[in-house]
């Protein structure tokens, strides 16, 4: 119609194809959504390969839980949940216009809590994987107390070390994320009309958070943790 | 306009929630619920624990989900989006496992491998 709306002053960030900037926010991370769904997918295939030969192997796959140390899996939970709660305060203190100073402390907390998750598992339970000879391909070693059983307790194996594998590679993908967001926020770049950058990465990192949510108990409490009659 | 703000205190309480469903889901694991005997081949045994773990998980997802992700305060689109993702993984797992779980049910078919000692003979013969 008319000059003005093309040169009218508007919020930094916003790009000229939308409406406004709520249009623009929404239609962001529907984007993100949809990526997302095509991420459930992805480890969808995983947790579909894992359901059937789980069903095919019960008692090896519950033989294989049982080895898994419950301690470190569910601190690793916990503080994957902390990592997600520093990630929303980091969104909210973009929201709420509060100081850049808040938005960079939650993402370093954030990105320290995600190490320490990545730390606990390869230090200390992956780590105890190899000395244990529970590594299929590094000298893994069947033993004879898995009874019959024994044989696709490897298979069991493989399945916990490409999802949690995987489920790290997305993690430190998210460090990637993180890092950036960091150095934006610590320029300013963030305010309570324009954090979309914030709202998206957020929206991957928990993502990441509910895979482990599955993944814990798929692997970690699908054999039961009580004594069973006749299981040493 | 700056989306749905939400308050900090809902905030830690999901927080808190989510921490308690896990103290929860991991205690359980210590005490045996026993097991659904249904009579389906390849599924006899059902471990409730294995049951309770994942509605455990179920809620955890939701929550972090609708106020992690903000999506209770979305648009009906994202909801709708969210929501098929979630049925084309329902479309995958209980597809594949239709097939899986009803082979053998006709005799005469039998499964791939059955085939195997008529053709591995002849594979053998052309290399």
């Amino acid at each position: 119609m008319s000059d003005m709306a093309v040169h009218a002053p508007h919020p930094p960030g916003f790009k000229h194809q939308f409406e406004d900037m709520e249009q623009q926010r929404e239609a962001g991370s529907l984007g993100m959504w949809v990526f997302l769904v095509t991420e459930i997918m992805f480890f969808g295939g995983l947790f579909a390969t894992y359901i059937i030969y789980r069903t095919l192997y019960l008692t090896a796959f519950e033989e294989g839980s049982r080895l898994l140390n419950v301690k470190f899996g569910a601190a690793n939970t916990a503080v994957l949940i902390g990592s997600s709660l520093t990630m929303a305060l980091a969104i909210h203190a973009a929201q709420a216009g509060k100081k850049k100073s808040e938005q960079v402390m939650y993402l370093v907390l954030t990105m320290i809590l995600g190490a320490l998750f990545l730390f606990l598992k390869f230090n200390y339970e992956w780590r105890a994987d190899y000395h244990e000879h529970l590594i299929p391909g590094f000298g893994f070693i069947i033993r004879p107390e898995w009874g019959a059983a024994g044989t696709h307790v490897p298979l069991y194996f493989c399945f916990y070390f490409f999802m949690t594998g995987l489920h790290a590679m997305h993690m430190i993908i998210g460090f990637g994320i993180l890092g950036t967001l960091t150095v934006m926020a610590h320029r300013g770049r963030f305010s309570s009309e324009y954090y979309a950058p914030l709202e998206v990465s957020g929206l991957y990192w928990h993502f990441v958070d509910i895979v482990w949510i599955f993944l814990f108990p798929l692997l970690y409490l699908i054999g039961g943790r009580f004594a069973l009659p006749g299981v040493h | 306009m700056s989306g749905h703000v939400v308050p900090v205190k809902t905030y830690l309480g999901i927080f808190v929630a989510l921490l308690v469903l896990t103290a929860l889901t991991t205690g359980v694991a210590f005490v045996d619920f026993g097991d659904i005997h249904t009579g389906i081949r390849l599924i006899e045994v059902i471990p409730l624990n294995t049951v309770v773990a994942l509605a455990i998980a179920v809620v955890k997802m939701l929550l972090v989900i609708l106020f992690f992700m903000h999506v209770k305060y979305s648009s009906s689109l994202t909801k709708i989006v969210v929501m098929t993702g979630f049925l084309f993984l329902a479309i995958l797992v209980s597809f594949t496992l239709a097939d899986e779980l009803t082979r053998g049910w006709t005799p005469e078919a039998g499964g791939w491998n059955t085939a195997l000692p008529t053709i591995l003979p002849l594979l053998r013969g052309l290399f």
